[in-house]
């Protein structure tokens, strides 16, 4: 990368730079005139100086006003034109600038996608985070203006001086001959300024790393009670930044208050020499006016000269700040990435490995001249004591690092050199925390089918015009134009035709890491959009029937479920489920806070309930009194079974001490409220409170009707109603399944009904449809929202199901569990019987499946046979064997 | 049912017979009501026992493993308690239940059970005298028992 910032403008924007700086050149005469105009105006328009009228111009006849008005009416064209070249430069300056800082942007990324694997452990994330984002936003402002500005302002300068002069030049002089004190000046005090600026970009990041250590490790923090440490360390360093920012603050309004004295004695000097001038008579009162009004007008161009000086000072540090760390020592070849071979070959025969070397930055050589021949048709495994290199050799031969010397050839192919579109489709590596992006499962699971955007979408109309517009604009900036958004699987390298076979191919690899299981669940508990899945929702319609089916013939299951029935009350649902008869979107109908809603209390009112719900507002409330009132606050029962939180119990209490039970309709509407929020927890077969009578809840089913039939527009899309013949949108597929409440009291009813649902998955061959389903379930930040076992078992998943000629695994299942593990590695023996597999591992008798196992002492290869022959010769074997 | 009736039934166990009855109600209320259909197992002899469960209605056999075979060595009814001591004490259920009738029982966890107990030490005092009681009639009984082999021999 360019070391100089005007270099790398130069290189990407000559063409604009050039276009700015003509417009900026062309963009002069009219300037000259918009200054000239108003000694015209004043002299000759108004004081009739050295010229009589009417005059003659281009065949017209003027008279004094007239020439006046067509002296202004050019002024004022001047001025548009002015304006016009002022808005043009501007947009194409920040057009400049933006695509710059794209350009520059992509290319710092496309760098940390080169860095060697070891330059990660010294720069954080925290550190290189802000770099690409914030540090270098200035530098697109600055970019677009580098040459313009200066041409611009300077030749703007230059124009006003020329008419000075011409006016005259001893003024002239006057004005400018406190500018090169200033250029003396100026320059040295901004030179402390730029290392302290440097000092600062220094100390922010070392920031901005401190904080993502403190969110990194909180744990410790809490578990250490660290957080006065951390808190004094973080200040400590506000308090160094607070310092250089003071300095920097110090200086720069010095250099602001030279600048604005230095401005000011300008009209000293005009006042004071051509004040005597005018008096002498040797002067022209227009033309001192004039000259003044030309000094100010310098004083613009002349104060962004400065200030350009010190933003281009700024933005050179930052550059260079930011493109030295950016070229770390040992980066991979750009080719490596771009560069799409022909064909893919295979990699079969013998792995040769010779005189491999790989030091630490210490120094210390973690492999010492390894030298081995790995057959790609046998399962390999790797054992050897903590420091032996064998995790350095996994990652070396899945060409994550390069080794500092040494070769590693397959067939004709130098692996050390091959372009990663060959190493990456071809061997898969999987660490002992794999990472797990952003995204849907699925996008995960088929991270590694991703290379290139292999099935483009064609575009027609409007979205092609956008498609191309996008292209232009990415190739002006040297950006990669690839589509997100056309299909980037490679069905061909997972060995499958399409997305169905993909599709199948996946549910046979979730099996074998045994994570079916748990996407199947995830499936069960996600939505989906009917509209866009539509067979899926005609399977589940099919599977509620079923179900339904299924419970009606078993009369001992009859009461374990209650399905949803538009005309009969479900008494294990709450009265605001029973009311709503649907799932609420969004927040209008936020199932507590119903009493709140206008139309939920318009639609009780027209029903005549609203005197019911206070009644039993107060029933409720008098219970829940009587129950907790003797109880401490921060008791747990008021989390797990009060309606009324200890907070506002109080409130209650004096709610009921206040008020009388027979006067209920005259309470204020903020007591009503209180007591109207009770009565819609209320889940008759689980809270027993007696409260609901029958001709509450048929009057309650009436009202339901009503709610539906007169909901108004706006509120339409907040509510997905049930409806026996129609998939639920609002809710996920088990309860559409379901359609129902699981009833409450009966003993092992959640079992139950889970036993028949899994007999209608099976009965339907719905548990693929439904593991699809899980496969949109998006996996949180890191995965977050995946257990630990279930992200690396993903990571494994991701790895075999692009199909490679070699998995690397680098103890990847050490974390889960022993029965785990086995069946796990049960399973992927068999998945690459004809493949290669090599395999680190901890212990010895893990070993004893494998074709082969490597012993590793001390970074070179100590032992390799089968396990059935080493047991018998090799006493390291079987002092390995023996220690496990 | 309603949690009046609830409470009814749960004064009439001599447990809870002396206890106020808001405090029963309280009980009543955070305990779940489990219905069980004919020959469901309410728990199983060796199982840990984590509740107590308080008949309401319905019948259940109390049936013991023994070598020749389950043995049903009782019927329990309205108002009998199944499992109070598994709460008490970390012992495995010494029997298994099985519900013979529909059997609607107040399902009684070990921690509602404790929380209450150290809430409301009022409970703790009547439930020493009720086991007091019982450890007096058992003495009793093995007194009698002792007696009746001595006599016999």
């Amino acid at each position: 990368m360019e070391h100089s910032i005007y270099k790398y403008i130069l290189r990407y924007s000559m063409k604009q730079q050039v276009i700015l700086t003509v417009l900026s050149i062309l963009s002069f005469p009219a300037l000259y005139y918009y200054l000239e105009l108003p000694k015209l105006i004043i002299n000759q328009a108004i004081q009739a100086n050295d010229i009589s009228f009417p005059v003659e111009y281009i065949g017209f006849e003027f008279d004094q006003t007239a020439f006046l008005y067509l002296t202004v009416g050019l002024f004022l064209l001047m001025v548009i034109i002015n304006q016009a070249f002022k808005y043009v430069i501007n947009v194409y300056q920040g057009i400049t600038g933006e695509r710059m800082l794209r350009r520059l942007r992509y290319e710092l990324y496309c760098r940390i996608l080169r860095f060697p694997l070891p330059t990660f452990r010294k720069k954080s994330a925290g550190e290189i985070i802000p770099m690409i984002t914030a540090e270098v936003e200035p530098l697109g402002g600055f970019i677009g203006e580098a040459f313009a500005l200066p041409i611009f302002q300077g030749g703007y300068l230059v124009v006003i001086m020329s008419f000075l002069v011409i006016q005259n030049w001893v003024m002239a002089l006057a004005a400018i001959a406190l500018y090169p004190l200033q250029a003396y000046f100026i320059p040295k005090l901004q030179k402390k300024v730029n290392l302290l600026g440097k000092e600062r970009v220094r100390l922010v990041r070392y920031l901005s790393d401190q904080l993502g250590e403190s969110v990194s490790g909180v744990e410790e923090v809490h578990a250490h009670d660290s957080s006065g440490y951390m808190r004094a360390l973080f200040s400590n360093q506000l308090g160094k930044i607070y310092d250089v920012r003071y300095r920097i603050y110090l200086l720069k309004f010095v250099i602001k208050f030279l600048n604005n004295f230095i401005q000011q004695l300008g009209p000293f000097f005009f006042y004071a020499i051509g004040g005597t001038m005018v008096i002498n008579g040797s002067l022209e009162v227009g033309t001192l006016v004039a000259a003044i009004g030309a000094h100010k007008e310098m004083a613009a161009p002349w104060k962004e000269l400065l200030a350009y000086y010190q933003r281009r000072e700024d933005a050179r540090i930052k550059y260079e700040q930011v493109v030295e760390q950016f070229e770390p020592v040992g980066m991979r070849d750009e080719d490596n990435q771009l560069i799409e071979p022909e064909e893919i070959p295979r990699l079969t025969g013998e792995l040769i490995a010779s005189n491999l070397e790989l030091s630490d930055d210490t120094g210390n050589r973690i492999l010492d001249g390894l030298s081995a021949r790995l057959k790609l048709n046998q399962r390999i495994a790797i054992i050897g004591p903590a420091g032996s290199g064998r995790e350095a050799l996994t990652q070396v031969l899945a060409r994550l690092i390069d080794p500092d010397r040494g070769r590693l050839i397959v067939g004709d192919l130098n692996l050390v050199t091959v372009p990663e579109a060959i190493v990456g489709r071809r061997i898969a590596y999987v660490g002992q925390h794999g990472y797990v992006f952003n995204a849907s499962l699925g996008d995960n699971l088929f991270y590694g089918l991703r290379h290139r955007p292999l099935h483009e979408i064609s575009y027609t109309g409007e979205a092609e015009a956008a498609r191309l517009a996008y292209i232009r604009n990415a190739e002006l900036s040297g950006n990669s134009t690839d589509d997100v958004d056309a299909d980037w699987q490679d069905y061909a390298l997972a060995g499958v035709e399409d997305q169905e076979t993909l599709r199948d191919r996946a549910l046979e690899v979730l099996e074998m890491v045994d994570l079916g299981d748990d996407v199947y669940r995830l499936g069960l508990r996600s939505t989906i959009d009917p509209d866009q899945e539509p067979e899926t929702a005609e399977l589940v319609l099919a599977a509620r029937r079923l179900f339904f089916d299924k419970v009606e013939a078993d009369p001992s299951l009859k009461n374990m479920i209650e399905a949803f029935d538009q005309h009969t009350y479900n008494t294990n649902a709450s009265v605001a489920e029973n009311l709503l008869f649907g799932t609420p979107v969004g927040d209008a109908f936020d199932l507590d806070r119903m009493a709140e809603n206008r139309y939920v209390r318009k639609i009780i009112e027209e029903a005549g309930l609203t005197e019911t719900f206070l009644n039993m507002g107060y029933q409720v409330a008098t219970l829940m009194i009587e129950l907790f009132a003797g109880l401490p606050p921060d008791h747990e029962f008021f989390q797990l079974y009060s309606f009324i939180s200890s907070e506002d119990l109080p409130d209650y209490q004096a709610l009921l001490g206040r008020i009388d039970a027979d006067r209920l309709d005259t309470l204020r509407e903020e007591d009503r409220l209180r007591l109207m929020s009770l009565p819609f927890k209320v889940i008759p077969s689980r809270h027993r409170l007696g409260v609901l009578t029958d001709d509450i809840e048929e009057k309650i089913v009436a009202a339901r009707q009503r709610f539906a039939e007169e909901l108004p527009a706006h509120l339409k899309s907040s509510i997905a109603f049930f409806d026996a013949e129609a998939y639920n949108p609002a809710t996920n597929l088990q309860d559409n399944i379901l359609f129902g409440k699981i009833a409450f009291g009966y003993a092992q009813a959640a079992e139950k009904i889970g036993t028949v649902l899994s007999q209608v998955v099976a009965e339907m061959s719905l548990r693929g449809t439904i593991i699809e389903v899980g496969l949109n379930f998006q996996v949180g930040s890191a995965g977050g929202r995946l257990s630990a076992s279930q992200r690396q078992k993903l990571c494994i998943a991701r790895a075999i199901i692009k199909h490679p000629d070699i998995i690397v695994l680098n103890q990847a299942t050490s974390s889960l569990d022993l029965s785990t593990q086995v069946r796990l590695m049960k399973n992927i023996l068999e998945e690459f019987s004809d493949r290669a597999v090599i395999w680190s591992l901890d212990h010895a008798d893990k070993t004893l499946d494998f074709d082969c196992v490597m012993i590793l002492k001390s970074g070179r290869v100590a032992e390799q046979g089968e396990p059935a022959k080493l047991k018998e010769t090799s006493t390291l074997y079987k002092e390995m064997l023996a220690a496990s | 049912m309603s949690l009046k009736e609830e409470v009814e039934i749960l004064r009439q166990i001599p447990l809870f017979a002396k206890i106020d009855p808001s405090r029963i109600k309280l009980l009543a209320f955070t305990s779940e009501r489990l219905t069980f259909q004919p020959d469901d197992i309410v728990c199983k002899q060796g199982d840990i026992g984590d509740a107590a469960y308080f008949i309401m209605a319905g019948e259940a056999d109390v049936i013991v493993d023994t070598p020749s075979g389950p043995l049903t060595v009782a019927t329990l009814g309205k108002n009998d308690v199944v499992g109070e001591i598994a709460i008490l004490i970390d012992i495995p259920r010494t029997a298994t239940i099985k519900a013979k009738t529909e059997l609607t029982t107040l399902k009684i966890t070990k921690d509602v059970f404790f929380r209450m107990v150290i809430e409301f030490p009022e409970m703790a005092v009547e439930m020493m005298r009720v086991l007091a009681e019982r450890l007096v009639r058992t003495t009793d009984d093995l007194q009698k028992a002792q007696e009746r082999i001595r006599n016999g021999s």
